[in-house]
């Protein structure tokens, strides 16, 4: 296993997007709780989701890697997507696109009371990230 | 083959009530806020009961309950509390047929799994726990010749269980049974996704457990789990789910100081070496039989073997037969008893699957079989059902690394025991491993260097309550099953006791 004693440098391409679909979720969503943050998830059940939280419900850290910021037309702020340092790892070499799909996901993200779960779609990186 | 009636229709041993409440000191008690979410069976999509939405209000009535309930409770003989836990498991054996049918219905997963080991398995986890509190002694150390130090075990009090959908029934009795036998209250919520099979479990068993010793609140993780979670109240939590998850509630319990149990999954190497395939017989067929475990419950298992790595001496032969094994699963409707692949739980899960099969082709993996959606069509149309899939790839793809959480296996070769045993480590989980080797040697040194909680040797999938479960790495925090699992749901009482007069002179 690799070791990570220090988070990798942050992105410098773009590695993160969204599709219309999750933009309009997020506009809605950021009507009912206010700014959003993702956190990907990694592990078993509902794992490698993105989940969605209320900005700074989920305490991100010095093992944490921001992917990217998405920027949603009627969204003031910019949603901030997070990743631990050690999945970033693993996952470097390709671009996620967050995508909605029809649903009842599990965990605490803010969505899946809607019937609809944020999913990861995902594609190489071109330059090899 | 035969095939139960599915719940509600016309000979059917089970029917769900249209509508469930959340269980609350011994009865249903309609949400504060009035809310209900629809649940639909994976195996045709269908709704077929709706479900409270629990809020805070909810969570907060249920730990009243508990609270209330759980001073009597833990002072109970043990004998008393076992005795419960034996009568819970004598009505379960009663029913079942009916209890394999609601998990498969509220599930997907094919009845014959559930006939022949969630329920079994649930059943005798009760019967365990009961047997281990009986058993359990505390302690008596002397410290010198007058003073004496007593050690009691005494419950935690309320604790609070978050339950996955991949085993709606068998993951909340490994929780639900050392929490009770311990002498604790509970409050659990089920997952959304498979909240109505606890439900029937309770129509059955409700009379033998006192009120309020277990609540079941309904719910969404950010509307009915937080608060939970969070609750100064609870003394406990124990969650099965995902990393980022588990992270948010530890950030909760670290709010009142209160410990977690985390069980986080994996992504569980399957270890083939040469001389499995020595020779033709009963081994190498169970070895086959054992990689093709993949499949199990739809590869939704913690425990998945989702990774197989073969020697390359015995591959090429190795991996055909486990095509061949793979092609003849059985997959159909969850309650034929010849199905042995059933529904995917729910549609997202589906759709992250297929997610999954996009990007491992993008990377290079070769797809040896499945590969794709089943559209099994007819009754079953609408349902989430996904081929058994091996896909051929290197350890650093994403389909190696990350949980599918599908009936999906990810296949690559090794030449020597200490590549396969980087190959196994190099992954962020650690939770459960499997080693075939006719090498007794082998075996034992393969299953010590693999970082993980659970080394299957010369078998897999195999959940006997006698055994300790649970993740190294990010797999998790404490272990599930086994005596020790009591320690969980325990505190330590000492009375240091002395029993001479004389002063100790200090002041």
């Amino acid at each position: 296993m690799a070791e990570h004693t220090t988070a990798p440098k942050p992105p410098d391409v773009e590695r993160v997007a969204l599709t219309e679909t999750a933009a309009d979720l997020l506009r809605s969503l950021t009507r009912a709780h206010g700014p959003l943050m993702f956190h990907q998830s990694g592990g078993c059940c509902d794992g490698s989701s993105p989940m969605c939280y209320e900005r700074g419900e989920f305490r991100t850290g010095e093992g944490d890697v921001l992917l990217g910021e998405l920027r949603v037309d009627g969204v003031p702020e910019p949603v901030p997507f997070w990743i631990s340092a050690s999945q970033y790892e693993y996952w470097s070499h390709t671009h996620l696109t967050v995508d909605v799909v029809q649903g009842r996901g599990s965990g605490f993200s803010l969505e899946a009371p809607e019937g609809v779960r944020f999913l990861i779609r995902s594609r190489l990186l071109e330059s090899g990230g | 083959m035969s095939r139960y009636a599915a719940p509600g229709t016309e000979g059917a041993l089970v029917t769900y009530q249209p509508r469930y409440d959340h269980w609350i000191g011994g009865a249903y008690v309609a949400p504060k806020q009035g809310g209900y979410f629809e649940n639909p069976t994976p195996v045709n999509g269908q709704p077929f009961t709706e479900i409270a939405r629990g809020t805070a209000e909810d969570v907060e009535s249920a730990i009243d309950a508990a609270h209330a309930a759980a001073g009597p409770w833990g002072r109970t003989a043990p004998a008393d509390r076992a005795l419960v836990l034996h009568r819970v498991a004598d009505r379960m054996e009663e029913h079942l047929e009916a209890l394999a049918v609601a998990e498969s219905w509220e599930n997907g997963k094919p009845v014959r799994e559930t006939l022949a080991a969630d329920i079994p398995l649930a059943i005798d986890h009760f019967r365990y726990f009961a047997g281990v509190i009986r058993a359990q002694e505390g302690g008596i150390s002397q410290i010198d010749e007058d003073t004496v130090a007593y050690h009691f075990h005494e419950p935690l009090g309320v604790v609070g269980q978050i339950i996955p959908w991949n085993f709606p029934l068998l993951m909340a009795v490994w929780k639900l049974a050392p929490a009770l036998a311990a002498g604790n209250a509970v409050v659990l919520k089920p997952a959304e996704q498979t909240p109505a099979s606890i439900h029937y479990w309770m129509s059955l068993v409700a009379d033998l457990l006192p009120p309020g010793v277990v609540n079941i609140v309904n719910g969404f993780g950010a509307e009915a789990g937080k608060p939970l979670a969070a609750s100064p109240r609870v003394a406990k939590i124990a969650f099965t789910g995902e990393t980022t998850t588990g992270r948010l509630i530890m950030q909760y319990a670290s709010e009142s100081l209160k410990p977690v149990t985390l069980e986080l999954g994996g992504k569980s190497p399957n270890i083939f070496f040469d001389d499995v395939s020595a020779s033709e017989d009963a081994f190498l067929d169970k070895a086959l039989e054992g990689f093709t475990l993949f499949a199990l419950n739809q590869g939704e298992v913690c425990t998945c073997p989702s990774r197989a790595l073969i020697q390359r001496g015995h591959y090429r032969d190795f991996l055909d037969a486990g095509i061949a094994r793979t092609e003849r699963i059985v997959q159909g409707h969850p309650l034929d008893t010849d199905t042995m692949v059933g529904a995917q739980a729910s549609n997202d899960q589906l759709e992250k699957i297929l997610s999954y099969l996009d990007i491992g082709r993008q990377e290079g993996a070769r797809v040896l079989t499945g590969g794709e959606r089943a559209e099994l069509g007819g009754e079953l149309a609408g349902g989430y059902y996904v081929r058994p899939t091996i896909l051929e790839g290197g350890n650093r793809m994403r389909v190696f690394q990350e949980e599918i959480f599908g009936p999906v296996v990810s296949v690559t070769g090794f030449d020597g025991f200490d590549e396969a045993m980087s190959l196994a480590n190099d992954t962020l989980y650690g939770l459960g491993a499997g080693v075939w080797s006719r090498d007794g040697n082998t075996a034992y040194r393969a299953g010590r260097a693999i970082q993980a909680g659970r080394v299957w040797t010369n078998c897999y999938h195999q959940y006997p309550a006698h055994a300790a479960f649970g993740g190294y790495k990010q797999s998790g925090i404490g272990r599930e099953n086994h005596r020790m699992m009591l320690d969980h749901y325990q505190q330590t009482k000492n009375l240091l006791v002395s029993y001479g007069d004389a002063k100790m002179g200090l002041f």
